[in-house]
């Protein structure tokens, strides 16, 4: 039904109101940025020897995290059960996914104290550590990530390699490294996306180990033994939804028509999985009794309540809708309250949830640190826009062919 | 003096830990974890917060061992500083905190505050590089070297000891009291064991600490409060607390008795265990793969 879909590079214009909007945003954040490397995280952000951890480690980082975890989700069912109806999908969750991870390493590049250390747990090693886990399992996916983006990059550059001047002589040496790098990928791919699946699974779930080692710094509303379980099921269920938000706003943005077909397909997927999720964390609620701290208006009580209430069961009752799975409007707010129950899920369990024994003042994040997130954020969306306008990432309908490719849509070898 | 209990937690790292380098097919033989040794002739302070009177000499002499800039000693005899519960921070490894005199007491309380050196270290445990480690003296120690400022160490230590300078824009340290180790390595006391006027703490093999600190509360039973703080306390401390009143009125969080790393330590071997799990989930990922593939061929071919 969509076999006549192809990857194409967009040719639309880059600068538009909301780019220019989106580029003061990121040069903003990169001004803190520069004053954080010259005089230190204290200069710019709300940290303190009382809470350690912010909103670059909670969103930039979990979150990001999370949120780049429609890469996996749609990787192990369109590549991993072969469901054609993924196909138009897979690669802009791939960028996101690549482009999150990127920024998710670039999170915690800049929370390093030590920043010019990045590279010690390469070499000295803590198998305890849960964070060990978690750092070794990003670095190799990352690199996964953009193992599985290269043949997108050989399909854009094969018989295009046009260097001028000089390096005009190594044209024909690059078009034969591309082509021989782009046959021994078809062959091998599958290793990488299985590898990349594992990966994930094994990083998103160690993310939820991080706090169990915080022990009652965290309130008992979040602290549990099957954080790491609870972690994954979110993860999980938050693929999709992200994926539906990120292809309903780049549509708009470029002015197409979304995948209505696939996306209401995706939503239909997400209700089941956040229905796992949302089992497994009222289910621990009530074996651990933990509902006691719910009554009272406390801010752990009330931001539980908005977690719980607005980001899983309001959108799992609206996904359950047939006319919310149809209609472009209600499949994106639906999609988002998912996407914002994660993120507040992260930012609980990091900040809020997190309650130091001898704490004298509350944490909030400060025009830095929100500016650089923002940011980042701002960065992510710019450069989303030019990979798709660069590569051939979003599918629209072919005029000429229709050739079925092994594991993706490939173009016709060059004309 | 030093005696190595493999326990089966052990055994399952240092496993892992073969596994993690055959997978990785490095030369390198990595140790999986940092130095966390439990030597039953590990040291200890026994603080009597009975005996303390607040003087802050120990502070002062804390500051001179670590070549922390202070002020003169005779400044330490300002009082108005205790109007304010501190916190050891990385100019200050040592403070002394003053909490009122209540029903129960005549004079207020002072209680001196820095690392416990816990049994069980979380932060030997979290620290993604193995920077802390867990000396056979009973010192949890910092390794700059290898510090990448990541602060897991903050989080994860229930006593919220660990300070980062967060001041620094290059090597800014995460400092805490290091149980002299300069000093006991040449057979002397810590400094602030050492210059304490009153006699408020003793140093010495944990065990013995243990049954000096019965003794006492056996001889006065009417001074001391039946608990002794960090005999316990998640699993363990190699700092011992005295009191005549309930701890949790004296600014010591309530931890519970379980070693911190624990749970989470379970988990990672869960997880982790000979690297089964994830080269499992790999087979049975590549087979459903393969699986799904074979029939969408057959459909693609019966429907041609």
């Amino acid at each position: 039904m969509n076999g006549f879909m192809k990857p194409t590079p967009l040719s639309k214009r880059f600068l538009t109101p909301g780019v220019v909007v989106l580029l003061l945003l990121a040069v903003n954040g990169l001004a803190f940025l520069i004053v954080r490397f010259l005089f230190g995280i204290g200069a710019v952000t709300n940290l303190s020897d009382e809470y350690p951890w912010g909103l670059w480690v909670s969103v930039d980082v979990a979150a990001g995290v999370a949120l780049a975890a429609g890469g996996f989700t749609t990787a192990a069912f369109g590549h991993l059960m072969h469901r054609e109806e993924f196909r138009v999908i897979l690669r802009p969750a791939l960028l996101t996914a690549m482009l999150g991870y990127t920024f998710v390493a670039l999170g915690v590049f800049i929370d390093l104290g030590r920043w010019y250390y990045i590279w010690h747990p390469l070499i000295m090693w803590n198998g305890n550590s849960a964070l060990f886990e978690v750092g070794m399992c990003v670095m190799i996916y990352a690199t996964v990530l953009y193992i599985e983006f290269l043949p997108i990059f050989t399909e854009r550059f094969i018989g295009r390699v046009r260097l001028k001047g000089v390096l005009a002589r190594m044209n024909d040496p690059f078009d034969r490294l591309l082509r021989v790098l782009d046959s021994g990928l078809a062959k091998t791919m599958f290793i990488f996306v299985i590898a990349g699946v594992v990966l994930s699974t094994l990083h998103q779930s160690s993310l939820g180990t991080l706090m169990v080692i915080a022990g009652p710094k965290m309130h008992p509303l979040w602290q549990t033994p099957i954080l790491p379980l609870l972690f994954l099921l979110s993860a999980v269920a938050v693929g999709f939804p992200m994926v539906i938000v990120e292809s309903i706003l780049a549509a708009r943005s470029f002015g197409l028509k979304p995948e209505m077909e696939v996306l209401s397909r995706l939503g239909s997927y997400v209700a089941p999985l956040l229905g796992i999720y949302l089992a497994f964390k009222l289910g621990d609620m009530f074996i651990r009794e933990t509902f006691v701290y719910l009554g009272g208006f406390t801010t752990a009580s009330v931001m539980f309540g908005i977690e719980i209430i607005v980001g899983v069961a309001i959108p799992l009752r609206m996904l359950l809708s047939r006319t919310v799975l149809q209609s472009e409007r209600w499949l994106f707010i639906a999609a988002l309250l998912v996407v914002f129950g994660v993120l507040l899920n992260r930012i609980n369990n990091f900040i809020v949830a997190y309650t130091p024994p001898h704490a004298i003042e509350t944490y909030f994040p400060s025009i830095g640190e929100i500016s650089v997130t923002v940011g980042f954020v701002a960065m992510i969306a710019l450069l989303y826009r030019g990979c798709v306008r660069f590569f051939p990432v979003i599918s629209l309908p072919d005029k000429h062919t229709a050739r079925k490719g092994k594991y993706t849509i490939r173009a016709e070898e060059q004309s | 003096m030093e005696i190595e209990q493999t326990t089966r937690r052990e055994f399952l790292r240092h496993t892992a830990a073969a596994g993690g380098s055959l997978i990785a097919g490095s030369v390198y033989t990595a140790q999986a974890g940092p130095k966390n040794s439990l030597s039953p002739d590990r040291m200890g302070v026994l603080v009597d917060t009975t005996v303390c009177v607040g003087c802050r000499t120990c502070e002062w002499a804390c500051k001179n061992a670590h070549g922390i800039p202070t002020q003169p000693y005779h400044a330490y005899e300002d009082r108005t500083v205790l109007a304010r519960t501190r916190r050891p921070t990385h100019s200050a490894l040592t403070v002394v905190n003053e909490f009122p005199a209540g029903e129960t007491n005549t004079h207020p309380i002072d209680v001196k505050t820095q690392c416990m050196h816990c049994d069980h270290p979380a932060c030997v445990s979290a620290c993604i590089v193995g920077a802390f480690t867990k000396q056979e003296d009973g010192s949890v120690l910092w390794d700059g070297d290898k510090c990448i400022g990541c602060r897991y160490c903050m989080v994860a230590c229930p006593f919220q000891i660990p300070s980062f300078e967060y001041s620094k824009a290059i090597q800014p340290d995460i400092a805490k009291c290091d149980f002299c180790a300069g000093r006991t390595s040449q057979g002397m006391l810590p400094a602030c064991v050492d210059i304490c006027p009153v006699g408020a703490m003793t140093y010495g093999p944990r065990t013995d600490l243990i049954k000096v600190a019965r003794a006492r509360m056996d001889r006065y039973p009417n001074r001391y409060l039946h608990h002794l703080y960090g005999e316990y306390e998640a699993g363990g401390t190699g700092w011992l607390y005295m009191a005549s009143r309930d701890f949790s009125s004296l600014g010591f969080p309530d931890v519970g008795t379980r070693p911190m790393p624990g749970t989470a330590e379970s988990i990672q071997h869960g997880i982790f265990a000979y690297f089964m799990p994830p080269v499992m989930l790999y087979a049975l990922l590549g087979a459903l793969m393969w699986i799904t593939k074979k029939r969408r061929e057959i459909e693609e071919e019966a429907g041609e």
